[in-house]
């Protein structure tokens, strides 16, 4: 009986880590090609491993016409849908993790029926909109934008959030003479802390990655994404590979730090509808 | 009442959820219903303020219009049910529990976080003309000369390469959902098929499966849409060459600066998504479980 589980095992693992390579083995590939020398990229056959290391097709990308003022404006976007997307969304997600009220169930399927918007049908009316507000071609509207994009994320997550603090904290504060405030305040709030930073991390990557309405909605004032997209046609190689790497590391990195959370906030809030 | 009851009443636990979800609802009706209202005068209207189907006509005739439909359909046919079952057996495979499952639960999670665009410059430097594959290949000895993977000669290739970059970076949100689904199974049912002499795959299919019907039929619904959506991936490996619907909404607004048409494009999109929700709610709708 051992043999056959010993062999079990042994498939589990080569099932594992030949899924798991599928997965890293492009990462690796393109940080490799981020930072081979610029001339060794045009080389064939090239080698998977460069011969030296090189920083100047980071240093080319960063240097290109644009890519710094986009950068800062892809920062700048992003904080601005975290803020307003916290703001409006976190207060929404307090009501429907705490009250049993009339209606929660309907305003729960219409945030999720959000969901079947196309990008496309929010982006190209607002064009219209955003000239008329005067909002075309700026920061904050895209940041409008994207906060309508990541709103039902955020709010759907912080319900789950806080659905994890547990109530009776809460009454005992106010029984204690704490004021309804007071006691999320003090109580709900500190306690839910980390989940709200991990939610708004995501809602960080979310606006980060867009680049359809980012790339419709500016022209002057683009996001990195757009900068990229709109430079493909006429970017070289280098340009691209340097520009994929640079758009995944803080995706990456967020990712890594709110790991603990994926699963309660994503998973949770879509699989139980 | 008088003016403090009325007040009170404003502030009472009884009508505070609604102050709260007040704004997340203004915000909605704001960038979803007036965008909405928006696409549908851009595209049945005219500078002059004329009802007009003239640029659904636009659409239709435009060569691109039933290559672009085709193309985006293919891909969705091809990427999603691949992507549920590549993203069923990992989670099958997490659900085991074996040593090391959660660092490879988080290993398949990372392209989560992974832009549509980053992914297909990623695949392209595996699949342009100097790039990985080839190389690789060459080193193998399998060939002598580059293939043209992303050329017009090549159509299967594109849409090839495009299939497998939408693959790699998407399948993380369906595996998010169904291992999310798996934990919300009780262990009971499957012990109670043990119970009963059920083999593993007896339990797989008819205690695990039927259970977590819900979930792959959420997965489904978001996958397919997210799909038909299909842009930035399909751009950064082929440009134009393999056009999909929402990347013409994308170049009639941005090469054409007609938003009309790219209102009709978008409002196409819309209504496929419609229909396909639809018809999985009303086709996969779970059994009733009889008491």
């Amino acid at each position: 009986m051992t043999f056959p589980r010993l062999q079990r095992r042994i498939l589990l693992y080569m099932a594992v880590v030949v899924i798991a390579l599928w997965v890293l083995v492009p990462l690796v590939l393109i940080a490799l090609a981020a930072f081979t020398p610029r001339l060794e990229l045009y080389r064939w056959p090239k080698t998977i491993i460069p011969s030296a290391f090189s920083s100047a097709t980071m240093s080319f990308f960063l240097r290109s016409y644009g890519t710094v003022s986009s950068l800062r404006n892809s920062v700048l976007v992003a904080l601005l849908t975290l803020g307003m997307t916290l703001v409006v969304g976190a207060p929404a997600g307090y009501a429907v993790a705490r009250y049993v009220f009339r209606g929660r169930e309907a305003f729960r399927l219409g945030i999720l029926m959000t969901r079947m918007f196309p990008t496309s049908l929010l982006a190209i009316p607002l064009i219209v909109t955003f000239i008329r507000w005067e909002l075309y071609d700026t920061l904050i509207g895209v940041a409008f934008m994207h906060t309508a994009m990541a709103l039902p994320f955020a709010v759907l997550i912080t319900s789950g959030i806080f659905s994890g603090v547990p109530k009776e904290l809460e009454e005992a504060a106010m029984t204690l003479g704490c004021s309804r405030l007071g006691a999320f305040v003090r109580v709900a709030l500190p306690l839910a802390l980390p989940g709200l930073a991990a939610a708004a991390m995501f809602t960080f990557v979310i606006s980060w990655n867009e680049v359809f309405a980012a790339a419709i909605l500016t022209v002057h004032n683009r996001t990195l994404p757009a900068q990229v997209l709109t430079s493909l046609e006429v970017a070289p190689l280098d340009f691209r590979f340097a520009g994929g790497f640079f758009m995944i590391i803080p995706a990456v990195i967020f990712m890594a730090l709110a790991r603990r959370y994926l699963f309660q906030m994503w998973g949770g809030a879509i699989a139980e509808r | 009442m008088n003016r403090t009851q009325v007040t009170r009443w404003l502030v009472s636990e009884k009508v505070l959820p609604y102050w709260l979800i007040l704004p997340t609802l203004a915000y909605v009706a704001a960038f979803f219903l007036v965008p909405l209202a928006q696409a549908l005068l851009l595209a049945f209207r005219t500078e002059g303020g004329q009802w007009t189907m003239r640029f659904f006509v636009r659409m239709v005739e435009d060569v691109r219009f039933f290559d672009a439909l085709k193309f985006t359909l293919i891909l969705v046919a091809i990427v999603v049910p691949l992507q549920l079952v590549t993203a069923l057996s990992i989670a099958l495979l997490v659900n085991t529990r074996f040593r090391g499952s959660r660092s490879f639960l988080y290993i398949c999670a990372i392209p989560l976080g992974i832009s549509d665009l980053a992914a297909g410059l990623i695949w392209f430097s595996l699949f342009t003309q100097h790039g990985y594959v080839n190389s690789f290949l060459y080193t193998l000895g399998l060939i002598d000369k580059p293939i043209y993977f992303l050329s017009t000669q090549n159509l299967g290739w594109v849409v090839g390469s495009i299939v497998l970059a939408e693959h790699w970076r998407a399948t993380a949100i369906v595996l998010v959902i169904l291992v999310a689904g798996l934990q919300m199974i009780s262990r009971d049912y499957l012990e109670a098929a043990e119970v009963f002499g059920a083999r593993p795959w007896q339990k797989l299919w008819h205690v695990t499966l039927p259970l977590l019907k819900p979930s792959l039929q959420s997965a489904l619904i978001i996958r397919t849409i997210l799909a038909l959506q299909m842009f930035a991936v399909a751009v950064a490996l082929g440009g134009r060459l393999v056009p999909v619907l929402a990347g013409e909404a994308y170049y009639w607004y941005y090469l054409y600066r007609n938003a009309n048409v790219a209102s009709a494009y978008a409002l196409f999109l819309m209504v496929i998504s419609l229909l396909l929700a639809w018809g999985y709610l009303r086709f996969l709708r779970p059994r009733e479980v009889r008491s």
